[in-house]
């Protein structure tokens, strides 16, 4: 297993038990992430690499597979499109160049790229590390080459895993929570799609055209084009890159609608704020977890006074638009979903039940769902279009390092936190300490700088005052934040919105910092 | 891995008794200075869980060297293992002998258990109470305590007491026994113990085979020992082959000599049958039963002959890797043990192409910490592992799964050592000895009320009676109030109980055991009362705590002893005899090893069947 961009240890702490599992029954762990994690820990080999140079090895690692005659060629003739671009790409990725680009020993880089292409069975395994860069999908582009250069997709015990951050996030995108799709990734912008759905909605009108994400809202915020929100259970007031600005766009918007559990920072900017029963306790519905597996979620308590469930609330909000929705149960709703969602139309409410969850695709109610996917790329002929590689260049953090900004800053989560707080912050925990800048002790004693200091940090956009702990798992000239606690460190002031124009995440991984002693003024 | 105690950083001196046995940390990722390559690459992970057995000698060394075990210093040796500092510290607590809080460089254990007190041990103690202080606390100058210690296998020159000195350069260990107030003081205030003489004793009328060399060869010179016929045996071995041996063991019926009582040529049988490899060897010389030290005379005196042994028994059943483990209140023992391992292999008698045979075995030597339950053969292999000597469940039987997992071979001392007679002599002369079903010799560790305490060599069958008599019988005037036979584990027989056969068909027709071979003679002298409740202590502090049955009944019965021994109304004390018995059969039923299976049956067998208590009041 190859943890890439990852601290499951802490951020995917029940995959991680699982996988422990795997490790324990002799399974070969290799992390490949700036820091050396707590997951890190565990691995057999750890390749420490710069922040922001995972193309550059990943094409290396490809460059020795194919070399040492690795490359399983037999499924990239008839599996994969566009190996010989791909081929010309990696073959300038010599190791000396991956040394010089991630820092890695050259021999670490071949002994890890061999050892994958020589397991019987193999997974790549990431998170945020891959894609919360300004050209994260190019990253994760690269990953899938490895796998498909090796064979290693379509097979029990392969494949390539982006692991979720929440139950249901996965669940969020299956159900049209992103630009150009509706349910089941179903393209909005297929006509024959658009029908079905308009026809199945009554005749509704709706858009054929891709709609924002997220960072391409902030930007129309920006231009004035759009001009009100309604924020379903995000806190995108610290949650997102560049936080000043954020505030600042959602202020200024005609009306802002949030709706959520709690009452966030976003929330306090809120024209109107509906208060929203938990989807996890108070809510009936589905999620769906990292394996595609969707689940049954009950409802064991009562909302409090005054919250009430999500499907209520879009129901009464569409009654007063114009629109009468009746009252729909959780699972009316979810058989609406089946009725217009061929991956889901096999997974009625019984059969979740009766499986412990199905993974999709599940077409019909006697399908058993998906245990992993694309194998039909070994099928004789190959069912479907084969798989592409794809040719990608290193391209180094957007913010760059320079004398004035010389220590590169990458953000990430802790175990016993969540994201912005919103859900953790009011527990306490007997692991957590103030929030603080991690920074190797050797870079303290270089800027004279004792552990526990306040200091400033500063990036080209803002900066922080916050207390400095040293961090013996950091190399010099690395720093660490969370963004945990965005009311006692902004983090997000430091980070650098610089966006993945395909995906829209932006790159809270690399900014470039400098610390300094704060001062005191002399007395004149 | 990531969780951190709340210790400082490890001392110098830590640092140096870890490094000491591990070597240098290679990498700040291993808990040493940083090196460029750290920046960007670590190994670890399996590497790393494989040096895991390794805690238990860390843990040895830090105790050594350092007198006690830091939080800082178990972080470091974390580090260096890759083991989560929350598991090493469970580790670290479950052994006695790792002391976890500061204790002074200079440590006397004075041992209160079964046979020393038959020879004044609470006299003594309270004399070092009055004198010194109470046990546990340090002297004026803070350099010294004494602590009170469950048997030290010293029980035939009783009382007795075991030094210990750590330091970096002078750890030092020795015994003192017999122990005198005046003796056991001397140490505390900073003397030294002179130099035991080692003589064991087995004035056994002939029939001596397993100690024919113990005290007559010199234990510190192969050749002494090959002088006396040594390594005879290993040789007719490879002569043998593997199929050869078995059979003679399995012919001369020989059963295992550690409490249980199996075949051991089926075991060896099974071992080398089993598919799985590699298959490991180890040698049970754990032996902490109160009462027992037959395993120590046998070490101390012929170390060889059990290094001999063991090398049959793992060339025989293809095991490549043996383990030793012994006892941490063995240190004669051990040093012996040890020598005898670096001259075998100085001499080809281990590592590589062993006698011509083209096999290769070796021996590492383990250290017990002071942990009863390591005497339990699946407690002993997580003990050896590294971790926390908890039983495990059965099956898979050691034969199948044992020690790393893998098809074991374990066997106790005198088990091993028997089989160098059977295959210089022939399994049909050695199952002419004895009686029919308990073939061979035994050695039985005489202790308490009689004239000359000491190990005793004889053949199955042989009474209690006579056995007791060759031991010089009772004290002039004095008569029997019981024998303690099997140790804590065993139970208690009375004077119209004398005849029985010494066999394990015999002692099984009374109810009794012979369990690991000792025999506590108690007379008319003795605190029985005292006794009964030092044994329900010794469960107590000794239960490992995994089954709720052994773990609980173990406290319940030592408060219910405390209850019947103090109460004066009948009836009260009926309830509580009952209560008893329903621990008794609860623990009997519901633990998975035979501590907690045999937990209550000396006090059973004293308060219920021979109403030894019951009877007095």
């Amino acid at each position: 297993v190859i943890l890439w961009g990852s601290n499951a240890r802490e951020t995917h702490p029940i995959f991680f038990h699982h996988l422990l599992r795997g490790v324990r029954n002799g399974a070969r762990l290799i992390a490949i992430d700036p820091r050396r994690t707590g997951s890190a820990e565990w691995a057999d080999v750890w390749l420490g690499l710069d922040v922001g140079s995972d193309i550059s090895l990943a094409n290396a690692m490809a460059r020795e597979i194919i070399h040492a005659g690795l490359a399983n060629e037999e499924f990239i003739k008839r599996a994969t499109i566009g190996y010989e671009d791909f081929a010309r790409c990696v073959e300038a990725y010599p190791l000396e160049r991956a040394e010089r680009e991630t820092g890695v020993p050259a021999a670490a880089i071949k002994d890890v790229a061999l050892a994958y292409a020589r397991a019987d069975r193999g997974m790549i395994c990431w998170t945020l590390g891959i894609t919360e860069h300004h050209n994260a999908t190019d990253n994760v582009l690269a990953l899938i080459n490895l796998a498909l250069l090796t064979g290693k997709v379509g097979r029990y015990g392969c494949g390539l895993n982006p692991l979720r951050g929440q139950n249901n996030v996965q669940g969020g995108g299956d159900m049209g929570a992103i630009p150009a799709r509706l349910p089941g990734f179903q393209d909005l912008q297929d006509p024959s799609v658009h029908a079905k759905f308009s026809t199945a909605w009554g005749g509704a009108t709706f858009p054929a055209t891709k709609g924002y994400h997220l960072s391409e809202m902030f930007e129309a915020m920006d231009h004035g084009e759009l001009r009100a929100a309604y924020i379903v259970g995000e806190n995108p007031a610290r949650s997102e890159a560049d936080q000043t600005r954020a505030v600042r766009l959602l202020s200024g918007l005609d009306h802002l609608v949030v709706q959520d559990i709690f009452l966030t920072q976003t929330a306090e900017l809120a024209h109107v704020v509906l208060p929203a029963a938990a989807g996890w306790a108070e809510s009936e519905g589905t999620v769906t977890n990292s394996e595609r597996r969707v689940q049954r979620v009950r409802r064991a308590l009562d909302p409090p006074e005054g919250a009430r469930d999500d499907i209520d609330l879009i129901v009464e909000i569409a009654r007063r638009l114009g629109s009468n929705f009746g009252h729909p149960t959780a699972e009316q709703v979810w058989d609406e979903c089946r009725s217009l969602s061929p991956m889901h139309a096999g997974m009625a409410y019984h059969r979740l039940d009766e499986l412990g969850g199905i993974q999709w695709p599940c077409y019909d109610e006697n399908d058993p769902g998906t245990e992993f996917l694309h194998a039909r790329l070994w099928e004789e002929p190959i069912g479907g279009p084969p798989a592409p590689f794809h040719a990608v260049e290193h391209d180094p953090p957007v913010d760059l390092l320079t004398d004035e900004f010389p220590i590169r800053l990458t953000t990430g989560r802790r175990l016993d936190s969540f994201n912005t707080g919103v859900q953790t912050g009011g527990y306490t925990s007997p692991l957590r300490t103030r929030e603080a800048i991690l920074i190797s002790p050797a870079d303290g004693v270089r800027l004279g700088i004792a552990d526990g200091e306040r200091i400033r940090a500063s990036s080209r956009r803002g900066s922080v005052e916050v207390p400095v702990r040293f961090d013996a798992s950091l190399r010099p000239g690395l720093a660490f934040m969370t963004l945990h606690f965005p009311d006692q460190v902004a983090t997000n002031i430091l980070t650098i919105d610089a966006t993945d124009p395909k995906s829209g995440t932006a790159e809270f991984k690399a900014s470039a910092i400098r610390i300094d002693k704060l001062v005191t003024a002399p007395v004149s | 891995v990531d969780i951190r105690t709340t210790g400082g950083p490890p001392t110098a001196e830590e640092i140096a008794a870890v490094d000491g046995f591990l070597g240098p940390a290679e990498s700040l990722w291993e808990g040493g200075a940083r090196v460029a390559r750290d920046d960007h690459l670590a190994y670890g992970g399996r590497a790393s869980r494989e040096r895991r057995h390794l805690l238990l000698p860390v843990l040895h060394a830090l105790q050594d060297h350092v007198g006690w075990v830091s939080r800082g210093a178990l972080e470091y040796a974390c580090r260096r293992l890759a083991i989560p500092p929350a598991d090493a510290y469970g580790v670290a607590s479950f052994y006695a002998r790792f002391a976890l809080e500061p204790r002074p460089p200079l440590a006397v254990h004075v041992c209160d258990d079964i046979a020393c007190k038959c020879s004044g041990a609470d006299a003594l103690c309270a004399a070092l109470e009055t004198g010194f202080g109470p046990a546990g606390t340090p002297g004026a100058d803070g350099a010294a305590a004494w602590y009170r210690s469950p048997c030290l296998g010293l029980c035939d020159r009783a009382p007795a007491a075991l030094v210990e000195r750590a330091g970096a350069s002078d750890h030092a260990e020795a015994r003192i026994a017999p122990a005198t107030h005046a003796s056991v003081n001397q140490v505390l205030l900073g003397g030294w113990p002179a130099n035991e003489a080692f003589a064991p004793r087995h004035d056994a009328g002939g029939t001596v085979r397993l100690l024919r060399r113990a005290g007559v060869v010199d234990p510190e010179s192969i050749d002494s020992y090959r002088k006396a016929g040594g390594y005879a045996a290993l040789r007719r071995a490879v002569e043998l082959g593997p199929d050869g041996v078995i059979r003679e063991v399995t012919e001369a019926k020989l059963l295992g000599r550690g409490g249980a009582a199996f075949p051991t040529g089926r075991k060896w049988d099974a071992v080398s049958k089993a598919p799985a490899r590699p298959h490991h060897l180890v040698c049970n010389a754990d032996e902490s039963e109160p009462g027992t030290f037959k395993d120590r005379v046998l070490m101390e005196g012929d170390p060889f002959a059990v290094v001999e042994a063991m090398t049959i028994a793992a060339i025989t059943t293809g095991c490549e890797q043996g383990y030793l483990y012994v006892r941490g209140e063995y240190p004669l023992a051990r040093h012996r043990i040890e020598h005898a391992i670096a001259e075998a292999r100085t001499h080809g008698f281990l590592g590589e192409d062993i006698e011509g045979s083209g096999l290769r075995f070796d021996i590492e030597v383990r250290r017990g910490a002071g942990a009863y339950i390591c005497g339990e053969e699946t407690a002993l292999f997580n003990s050896i592992e590294g971790k926390r000597g908890e039983p495990r469940n059965k099956p898979p039987f050691p034969v199948q799964a044992g020690l790393f997992g893998k098809p074991t071979l374990v066997n106790n001392v005198e088990t091993l050592v028997n089989v160098l007679d059977i295959l210089n002599e022939g399994s049909a002369a050695f199952a002419a000895l004895g009686t029919a079903d308990s073939t061979g010799t035994r050695l039985f560790c005489l202790s308490g009320h009689v004239r000359t305490p000491g190990l005793y060599e004889v053949p199955m069958g042989t009474t209690l009676r006579a056995l007791i008599d060759m031991a010089g019988g009772l004290r002039e005037g004095r008569t029997l109030c019981a024998v303690l036979l099997g140790g804590a584990a065993g139970s208690f027989v009375t004077e119209s109980q004398l005849d029985v056969p010494l066999s394990f068909e015999g002692t099984r027709a009374i109810g009794a055991t012979l369990g690991s071979g000792a025999v506590i003679v108690l007379d008319d002298t003795a605190e029985l009362e005292q006794v009964l409740l030092r044994i329900a202590r010794f469960f107590r502090d000794e239960s490992c705590g995994q089954c709720v049955p052994c773990r609980v009944g173990t406290v319940r019965q030592e408060e219910a002893l405390k209850r019947i021994l103090g109460e004066r109304d009948e009836s009260l004390r009926e309830s509580d005899v009952a209560l008893l018995g329903d621990i008794a059969q609860a623990m009997r039923d519901a633990s998975i090893c035979g501590l907690g299976q045999t937990a209550a049956n000396a006090i059973g067998s004293a308060v219920i069947q021979l109403k030894l208590v019951g009877g007095r009041s």
